[in-house]
């Protein structure tokens, strides 16, 4: 697990998903995360170490938590952060993506942060502009900084990702959080179970990694971390579930479900969650659940990706 | 044009008139002449050693953007990227703006035509504007010269507006064209349905969305009596429809396009929006059993549903991008290395081109029999090049093929005896 600081670098300027990091650039964003997590926890929650930079969150979906989670880890280092939402911007004016970007570009930026309703909008955008892109979140593609605080999540608990057994349970077929778990998780070496209705499988995911499992049950029998996803309520018109009250029935995860896990599973959520439809509040909020340790770990990651995108050590001034 | 030319020492390969072999081809006031016994002194001879002579290439189904969308393609720059493909003739389909639905429509297009690089064949619309849902005045389009029927790029949802399109084309003497896809499976969908669309996070397109579409246009042709022709086969289910269906008699011819058997969804990986098309690109299996079709006849005719976009439609999210892939000047060699491969001859490759697309549209062509017209292609099977964007005839640039080292191209093309494209 230790990277040899003397011949290992970090060369990713864009973090564009799970798929373009090694096992070794995983780890070296991941200890590099640890590294800040203090800071978090000091009186003074504040660094130096981007001061200068000028981060921009470029966000044309809505989101919270990670819009705030990416705009404290760049305040922590001292970066200026500026926020553009959708609404705001001139996508609504009919402007291109390309050009919206080629406009902020124009401005100087060192990091642009973006979550698109669009699959691969984050490498459209990197090819076109300078400045380093942060995928947080595209379509159903990926979400890699929320990949890479379950990854951290699980090892600050368990020491270890290999050899483990993580079940995601739910929509995998519409989710970016699911598809960076997946490739993360099983390149550190875990096996990888999915699990829902047949409706939120997507074609050919084992061919990810993943082993699908037929119930819910197959899936969390002596799993090491059980993870549900949020389901969305638009999921419902698609037709891909009859209703949120059969879902919660038959793909929920309570209590009992959990009985078949090991003893020492962990509960996991990418939130926010529909409490009482893919999670019982018995167990999202039982002594097994980490789920506010995956928003605190958050913070550390981004603030981790935001420095080494940027050079790292090697662009640092102290 | 009242100069005589000949085409000498080629390989004439012409599978209508079951020949194959080293003929010269005499051109006279635009038609095939019989050998006389001297060259006369100001002859054009071309000296063809190497090189074949095949009836002129004819693409079946074009999108010429005009009138409408003059930035994208022209009749005029379409045509003249036909000729310096080796086409000497295209039909074009009718989703312009306004949509040719009507004769003054198809009259504005034909006019546009005259003097074009190759021969035009509108192709009118089944519904009213295409909506689906009103038969379109078929006996006046057909009086200002549509060659076929065809709703393409929308599907027909309406079954029994399907019906009696047939049947109705039928009272006419007009084939309809099926653009094949049952849009409740493929809505919002933007590439195949496949381990890729999963990796990328894109909403997928299955194969059932176009065979099960296939399958109703055969079974309503099977119903009504009426021909219909296939547009764009994607799918190795398709093939096994249309195949089970040419069995059991049912007047249906259809078409296959080079990018089907040359790519599969994997060109899409890093979301290029030059490989987006629809029906969408799919897997290695889908390929291998249409590249089979082409060879055992179950596919009758290579098309290129050249599709011309520009920046503003592809430089965009790939969801958002348009679809389609312009494919003039790349059919050929994309269908030379068919015949490299083994798997179809060079007179095979002659009937996909032209011969078949001659004879499903009723159109001139397919032969170079004495006194025919002189729509001529002569193809250099061994020329290489690099397709690139500099070189791309078309208004538009948006092909995955760019880049690519090609082999096989047309050096000399004629229509009525006139040269409209010469890369001696």
């Amino acid at each position: 697990m230790t990277t040899g600081k003397n011949d290992y670098i970090f060369r990713h300027r864009h973090i564009l998903g799970i798929e373009q990091l090694s096992v070794e650039d995983i780890f070296h964003i991941l200890s590099t995360a640890r590294s800040f997590k203090e800071i978090s926890e000091r009186p003074i929650k504040k660094v130096p170490t981007l001061r200068g930079k000028t981060i921009i969150n470029f966000f044309f979906e809505s989101s919270t938590r990670t819009r705030l989670s990416f705009e404290i880890a760049a305040k922590r280092m001292s970066a200026d952060t500026f926020n553009i939402a959708a609404s705001m911007s001139s996508t609504t004016k009919g402007e291109t993506l390309i050009d919206t970007a080629r406009n902020l570009e124009a401005m100087k930026p060192d990091i642009i942060i973006i979550r698109h309703a669009s699959s691969g909008a984050p490498l459209l955008l990197s090819r076109h502009i300078n400045a380093s892109i942060i995928n947080a979140g595209d379509g159903a593609h990926e979400h890699p900084s929320q990949g890479l605080l379950d990854m951290m999540t699980v090892i600050e608990h368990k020491g270890k990702i290999e050899g483990l057994t993580i079940a995601i349970i739910g929509d995998i077929a519409h989710s970016r959080v699911a598809r960076s778990d997946i490739i993360g998780f099983t390149k550190l070496g875990a096996r990888v179970r999915v699990a829902g209705p047949a409706t939120f499988m997507p074609s050919g995911i084992e061919q990810l990694g993943a082993q699908v499992c037929g119930s819910i049950a197959e899936a969390v029998d002596g799993a090491d971390v059980v993870m549900a996803l949020r389901i969305q309520h638009e999921r419902l018109k698609d037709p891909l579930i009859p209703s949120l009250r059969e879902y919660s029935a038959f793909f929920g995860i309570n209590r009992a479900l959990l009985e078949r896990a090991k003893a020492d599973v962990l509960i996991m959520h990418p939130g926010p969650i529909n409490r009482g439809v893919e999670l019982n509040p018995d167990v999202a909020d039982g002594p097994r659940s980490v789920i506010m340790d995956q928003v605190t770990n958050g913070v550390a990651v981004r603030m981790a990706l935001l420095y080494l995108v940027l050079g790292g050590e090697r662009n640092s001034d102290g | 044009m009242n100069t005589l030319i000949i085409l000498k020492n080629g390989r004439l390969i012409d599978p209508v008139n079951s020949v194959d072999a080293q003929v010269d081809v005499w051109i006279k006031d635009g038609c095939i002449a019989g050998p006389g016994d001297s060259i006369p002194v100001d002859a054009l001879v071309y000296d063809l050693d190497g090189k074949w002579v095949v009836p002129g290439l004819i693409d079946m189904h074009v999108h010429l953007r005009e009138p409408g969308q003059e930035y994208k393609e022209t009749i005029e720059s379409g045509t003249a990227a036909a000729a310096a493909g080796g086409f000497t003739a295209v039909a074009c389909m009718p989703n312009t703006n306004p949509i040719n639905d009507n004769a003054s429509v198809t009259r504005f297009i034909l006019e546009k035509a005259v003097g074009a690089a190759a021969r035009v064949y509108p192709v009118g619309a089944i519904s009213k504007g295409s909506n689906g849902s009103e038969l379109a005045e078929y006996g006046e389009m057909k009086m200002a010269g549509v060659a076929a029927l065809s709703d393409d790029g929308r599907p027909v949802v309406d079954s029994q507006l399907m019906r009696r399109a047939m049947e109705y084309a039928s009272s006419h003497n007009l084939l309809v064209i099926s653009h094949s896809e049952e849009s409740s499976l493929s809505h919002n969908g933007s590439m195949n349905e496949s381990v890729v669309s999963t990796r990328l996070g894109l909403k997928g397109i299955p194969n059932a969305a176009e065979s099960i579409a296939v399958f109703r246009e055969l079974a309503l042709a099977e119903l009504t009596g009426a021909s219909v022709h296939i547009a764009h086969v994607s799918t190795g289910d398709s093939v096994d429809v249309i195949r089970f269906a040419k069995d059991r008699g049912v007047r249906v011819t259809a078409e296959t396009s080079p990018h089907y058997f040359t790519l599969t969804d994997a060109a899409v990986e890093g979301y290029d929006t030059n490989a987006k098309m629809n029906p969408p690109l799919r897997s290695e299996l889908d390929r291998q059993k249409i590249r089979l079709a082409l060879q055992d006849g179950t596919l009758d005719a290579i098309a290129t549903d050249h599709a011309p976009h520009s920046v503003l439609e592809k430089s965009v999210e790939f969801d958002h991008a348009a679809n389609g892939i312009i494919g003039l000047e790349t059919s050929l060699p994309l269908s030379l290395a068919l015949v490299r491969d083994g798997l179809i001859s060079a007179g095979r490759l002659v009937e996909l081109m032209s011969v078949a697309p001659a004879r499903i549209l009723g159109v001139p062509g397919g032969s170079l029999a004495i006194g025919e017209v002189a729509d001529i292609t002569v193809i250099d099977p061994d020329r290489q090049f690099v397709y690139t964007e500099e070189t791309i005839i078309s208004k538009s640039r948006n092909s995955p093929f760019i880049g690519w080292k090609l082999q096989g191209r047309a050096v000399l093309t004629l229509v009525g005896g006139r040269i409209t494209h010469n890369g001696l």
